[in-house]
């Protein structure tokens, strides 16, 4: 008989919100037609996709005309990194990011710096927060066309400095651009940004779909080949049904996110107490206090990364690692490495708006025998 | 990355005492390794760890904080970190 089931990866992707299921299946009905085109179904669709953009905007206090619906949070970032850079490859071919973007963002980076642009990336400190005066002096040298911050770190929760790394982009003349993944939905975004993006499926929406904000303004240009979509933002259409989804669910996420917060964010802190308190030679990382309200992040010393994984996984709990062994490319998290706080046995638990106290409770009360069994078995108790 | 001081610190003009070969080990092997011999030599003394998985470069740092010892220095040859005993 296998253990009841208790996801604990919103931060990846977020169960969906009863509200985004709904509107999916009223528009999976309304919405299939092409909302280019001048017939009554594509009318339909479009004032669908017009709604839905107007309630998103709305939700994040910004004109309609600047927020367009992309494929996916990645491609989002993608587009805010390489549009903002062309905007300004007159002023350089500088970008400025922090040590612990989300990969979609330094992969972009990647790209620009093949093609012959350059990239400074500025620490953290051990709390994983970047220096302000590291990013204060990148964002104010020469030629540079675009500064990059990530809002709240998706993997250890520390939430970011952005008014003052805003405050000194803009004495720079510098465009900023926020990843605002893990705050939309959930936590206040800081203004004096220029370009944002966000992802449905952190919110509760469904996957598919990204959010991409360009302010009035703002140079920014197209990475993309023309296309006449989304005001030439994204080509090629939008999946409309998760679209529609996605923005009555964020309406929904947003208007219940400082209840949630309020009752997530003990839950984080019994988490980091019992975690520190229960399972010996661990090591919680992150701000403990200047941080996601749902989001915790810890190392467990001479563990084994995946086999934590899988042991979790029997016992029924979803959770995810930013050790090397549970990645693809065999490298642990550039975020722990950037913080330089232990990368092996590591584990990242969010929290959403489906976690009970009682999740949390048993969670907390197998934890320390799991990790327990598997230094007994790897023969590394005592060391 | 670690922090600078931890990285850009000279090396101890003693050479290590011993070499700990964890090439071609994934982590927590290098730092258990570590954490097993290092007990064994005299206080003060400096024990290369050779480990070629690159969260080595993490871990064995964060290891020396936690368990209160002597990170010396990294060397790009090896890969090579040097610990030293320090109680």
């Amino acid at each position: 008989m296998s253990a009841p089931s208790v996801y604990l990866d919103a931060a990846t992707a977020a169960p969906p919100h009863p509200v985004a299921r709904q509107a999916l299946l009223a528009a999976l009905d309304d919405g299939w037609a092409d909302p280019a085109r001048l017939y009554t179904q594509a009318r339909r669709a479009r004032q669908l996709l017009d709604a839905a953009r107007e309630a998103a905007a709305a939700t994040l206090g910004v004109r309609a005309d600047e927020l367009s619906f992309t494929p996916s949070g990645t491609t989002a970032a993608h587009s805010a990194v390489l549009g903002g850079l062309a905007g300004r490859r007159r002023v350089g071919g500088a970008l400025v990011h922090s040590a612990i973007e989300h990969s979609a963002v330094l992969h972009a980076a990647e790209r620009h710096v093949a093609a012959g642009g350059t990239a400074t990336c500025v620490p953290v400190d051990r709390l994983g927060r970047v220096e302000v005066a590291a990013w204060s002096a990148a964002v104010a040298a020469p030629g540079v066309a675009l500064a990059a911050l990530i809002g709240a770190s998706h993997e250890v929760g520390t939430v970011q400095p952005v008014a003052e790394a805003a405050a000194a982009c803009a004495a720079a003349g510098v465009p900023l651009y926020v990843d605002a993944a893990q705050l939309v939905g959930r936590a206040p975004v800081p203004g004096g940004w220029s370009v944002l993006t966000a992802s449905a499926h952190k919110w509760g929406g469904p996957p598919g779909v990204g959010l991409l904000v360009v302010r009035k303004g703002t140079r920014w240009e197209s990475p993309w080949p023309a296309d006449e979509r989304e005001s030439g933002r994204t080509p090629g259409v939008v999946n409309l049904p998760a679209v529609v989804a996605a923005a009555a669910s964020l309406r929904a996420a947003a208007a219940d996110a400082a209840a949630e917060a309020a009752r997530l964010a003990p839950l984080v802190d019994l988490i980091r107490a019992r975690v520190a308190a229960e399972v010996p030679d661990v090591e919680v990382v992150g701000d403990p206090v200047d941080r996601l309200p749902h989001l915790v992040t810890f190392s467990c010393l001479y563990v084994d990364g995946e086999a934590l994984l899988h042991a979790l996984d029997r016992r029924g709990f979803a959770v995810s690692s930013g050790s090397s062994c549970t990645s693809s490319t065999l490298r642990p998290s550039h975020v722990l490495e950037a913080m330089g706080v232990l990368s092996h046995g590591n584990v990242r638990v969010s929290l959403h708006r489906e976690t009970t106290p009682a999740q949390v409770e048993r969670f907390l009360a197998e934890l320390p025998g799991i990790v327990t069994e598997l230094r007994a078995e790897a023969g590394v108790v005592g060391l | 990355m670690t922090g600078p001081d931890e990285v850009t610190r000279p090396a101890a003009p003693t050479a290590p005492a011993e070499v700990l070969d964890c090439r071609g080990q994934r982590c927590p092997l290098p730092v258990i390794g570590l954490a097993r011999r290092l007990p064994e030599l005299p206080v003060g003394a400096v024990l290369r760890v050779l480990a070629d998985d690159p969260a080595a470069a993490v871990d064995i740092p964060a290891w020396c904080r936690m368990r209160g010892q002597e990170f010396v220095a990294a060397h790009s040859e090896g890969p090579g970190y040097e610990v030293r005993r320090t109680h």
